[in-house]
């Protein structure tokens, strides 16, 4: 009983991240290479990606901060930074870095800064969220 | 098939890499793919969806140690897939490198899906392109460029034999694979392909060591200093001896250039699709059939048929201009003109062809200057001619890695028919030939709009597409004649660049016309290694450039052409970063000034009047095929924001 529950309760957790629009189809598609033989594989790919994301994030504050204002510079770590979320299906954080760049490209430095701020909290938030979700799917196996 | 990963420098899921892993009647199962990516995320990613594809997969995270890895172990991989932007070097160069080095399929990978860059990947020969987020259901098919490869160099080694040496070389990756895939004709090709495999790879070993015939590594720097001493020197007169000499590294020998420098013609003999034959365009361009154009059809790149469709680019201007473009297609295939699913490869090869094919038609027609019209709005036609040659000979090298694929495309659009006379055109550079182009308005339209309306150049717009007017076929290719021609003339705006770009269109020219005008041919070839990339910057240039002058304005004359194409050149100039060569060729300030000075010397010589009839001398004439190119580039007017012209009614 107490496994259903926690898998329902996983169920449920997973389904919100989709239906509120954290996550995307990308996420499915690591969904479908976990197997038996790469259990975590899911989990282990987000780890992943948010040690080399917190990475990216450092090096565009640096950059944020060094004058004069690089936005091309900006616009390569955002545009790997976007690569990399949107291969973990990371749909939020996806579209702020979109956003970002939309910034750079027009070189607008304070609507950077913003929208850089919602980038990073896009990213906590589901990290948050992804952690609890892995964490209640791995008490639920 | 997952056979774990090992932690080095590359990780590779087979403990060996020796050829043999295959197991025949389990084809695809066990290609060895080497996957390149600075991302962890995505290496890893990729790696389990190639491993469940049942793949053989090595992952990389930097472009020097998959060069290094792909040199020592010849046999140790089918096919390369690469991200675009990695800090350590630049996606496109590594697929140079790994074209020029071993001839292997690549395949490019990015998370941006912007068509100029996607049509990088074409011309640098990639044999597709992979938006990211990659899925699994675009890796499962990867194989398909293998066996198309392999297929094509066999099916080039029957006809050149001189170059199939060199290929042979570079097949050596897919000794035993041959078996596995039961549509490649391995037999004699394989036999033949081991030895000269063996031959070469004694060439190719990495040997530290300098006893007896020290052996050399031909690394991205050195390789660099090659090309800019066979530049120097022009491909025709780049002798080892002198090579050697300008290049004066310490310890190269006579033998270690001129091996080098074998595998270099021939390299760019591929990517030229042009091997020295005289064969005509038009029956080369039929080259290879739909298998080819398989994985250009998943690149986003321009839709010739779309084009076509739009009426904008006669598809048959279209495969006219690419298979000129292509020069001879190494292959010799016909290739449909519904080919034109492989735009992106034709993208920019087919605003050349058109220019070629232009110019062919122009039986008197010399020159070969015409068929850059619309590029090189400052240049002359001299410069316009030597800058399609170098153009198309850039097509060529761009298409390397997928000459046949690519050559086939273009032989098919060249091959109809008003490929010679685009190329006549072209060549004719003046109004001059414009008249006898009359005759297909339909691909004149199409070329010009999608080519002027991109840019602008009224050369372009010309004579030259008149002469490809095929409806049925323009539909098909009107929808890539626009990117192509931004591609295309692009490379003529460069002043540099259209320089070494104009040869090559001579030399496809030449290949239709007979002309034997190799010298433009030089010019092409000195981009060296980075004619993928020059051809590139050439190509994000033309299209600015072309984009610069709607035909109305036209009567400003050269100087107000000067600036786009100035514009073109140092946005070109971006394009061209990776390349090393492209710097001394194409001085984007220096450019500036030549543009201006050409785009005087134009003027005066009315090359730019044959565009914009009304203006300038043989107005008649233009007037007429001005006027069926306004129609065309009204239609791409929109598109590209091209003011001026009013491409309505592109006739089809």
């Amino acid at each position: 009983m107490e496994g259903n529950k926690l898998h329902d309760q996983a169920s449920y957790l997973r389904n919100a991240l989709f239906n509120q629009g954290y996550l995307d189809e990308q996420f499915l598609q690591l969904e479908d290479l976990q197997d038996e033989a790469n259990p975590n594989f899911v989990e282990e790919v987000v780890n992943l990606f948010y040690t080399d994301s917190t990475r990216l994030i450092r090096n565009i504050e640096l950059t944020l901060d060094s004058v004069p204002w690089d936005f091309e510079k900006l616009d390569n770590i955002m545009h790997q930074f976007k690569g990399s979320s949107s291969s973990i299906g990371a749909k939020k954080v996806k579209k702020e870095c979109t956003k970002f760049q939309e910034y750079c490209k027009v070189g607008n430095l304070e609507g950077c800064m913003r929208t850089f701020q919602e980038v990073k909290q896009e990213h906590a938030t589901l990290k948050r969220k992804l952690e609890n979700y892995f964490q209640l799917a791995r008490e639920a196996r | 098939m997952d056979l774990g990963v090992k932690s080095q420098p590359f990780t590779s899921s087979n403990a060996s890499w020796k050829s043999g892993d295959v197991v025949p009647g389990q084809f695809p199962a066990g290609l060895k793919v080497l996957v390149v990516d600075d991302d962890p995320t995505c290496l890893r990613i990729l790696e389990k969806m190639l491993k469940n594809c049942l793949y053989e997969v090595t992952t990389c995270n930097r472009a020097e140690v998959a060069l290094d890895f792909l040199r020592d172990n010849k046999n140790g991989c089918d096919i390369v897939i690469s991200d675009v932007h990695m800090p350590d070097m630049d996606g496109f160069k590594l697929l140079e490198h790994i074209g020029l080095l071993m001839d292997l399929p690549v395949i490019m990978m990015s998370a941006d899906d912007s068509k100029h860059v996607v049509m990088k990947g074409v011309t640098h020969g990639a044999c597709d392109y992979l938006i990211k987020p990659v899925r699994i259901e675009a890796l499962k098919n990867i194989w398909q460029h293998v066996v198309r490869k392999k297929k094509h160099e066999w099916k080039d080694k029957d006809v050149e034999h001189s170059g199939s040496v060199e290929e042979g070389e570079r097949q050596q990756k897919f000794p035993e694979d041959v078996d596995c895939s039961s549509s490649i004709n391995e037999g004699n090709w394989k036999n033949s392909k081991r030895r000269k495999d063996e031959e070469d790879e004694v060439d190719d070993r990495d040997d530290t060591s300098t006893l007896k015939k020290p052996r050399v590594v031909w690394s991205v720097e050195l390789h660099q200093q090659f090309v800019t001493a066979v530049n120097q020197l022009g491909i025709d007169k780049a002798v080892p001896k002198k090579i050697l000499e300008l290049m004066n590294v310490p310890g190269l020998t006579r033998e270690n250039v001129a091996s080098h420098l074998q595998k270099y013609r021939l390299y760019l003999r591929r990517l030229s699709g042009v091997s020295q034959h005289q064969n005509g365009l038009a029956n080369s361009f039929m080259g290879p059939s739909d298998p080819s154009f398989g994985p250009m059809s998943s690149l986003s790149g321009v839709d010739l048929q779309a084009l076509a469709a739009s009426g904008q680019l006669p598809a048959q201007s279209l495969a006219s201009i690419q298979a000129a473009a292509l020069g001879r297609p190494t292959s010799k295939s016909a290739v449909p003109l519904p080919l034109v699913d492989q735009r992106n490869v034709f993208n920019f090869e087919n605003p050349k062809l058109r220019f070629i094919e232009g110019q062919q038609q122009q039986s008197d027609s010399s020159k070969q200057v015409n068929l850059l019209h619309g590029i090189p709005t400052n240049m002359d036609s001299k410069q316009l001619a030597t800058l399609h040659q170098s153009t198309l000979g850039n097509m060529n090298m761009h298409v390397h890695s997928q000459t046949s694929q690519s050559n086939s495309l273009l032989m098919q659009m060249v091959q109809p028919q008003s490929r010679t006379q685009l190329l006549n055109e072209i060549n004719g550079s003046h109004v001059s030939n414009i008249p006898s182009s009359v005759g297909q308005p339909v691909l004149s339209r199409a070329i010009p709009s999608a080519v002027l309306g991109r840019n602008g150049i009224e050369n372009i717009h010309g004579p030259q597409y008149t002469s490809l007017s095929q409806p049925s076929t323009s539909a098909d290719y009107s929808s890539q004649s626009t990117e192509f021609s931004g591609n295309t003339f692009p490379l003529a705006s460069s002043s540099g660049m259209s320089r070494g770009l104009l040869p090559n269109y001579d030399a496809l020219n030449v290949n239709q016309n007979g002309n034997q005008d190799w010298r433009l041919q030089n010019v092409g070839s000195t981009f060296g290694p980075p004619h993928h990339s020059n051809i590139q910057g050439g190509l994000d240039v033309s299209r600015s450039v072309l984009i610069q002058q709607p035909v109305s304005s036209s009567q400003k004359g050269g100087q107000s052409r000067i600036p786009s194409a100035n514009k073109a050149a140092f946005s070109l100039a971006e394009g061209f970063t990776s390349i090393p060569n492209v710097g001394q060729q194409l001085n984007f300030s220096a450019s500036d000034k030549s543009l201006r000075s050409k785009a005087e010397r134009l003027h005066e010589t009315g090359f730019q009047n044959g565009l914009f009839s009304e203006r300038y001398g043989q107005e008649d004439l233009m007037s007429a095929l001005f006027k069926q190119q306004q129609e065309g580039l009204g239609a791409v007017e929109s598109e590209f924001g091209f003011d001026g012209y009013h491409l309505d009614n592109l006739p089809v």
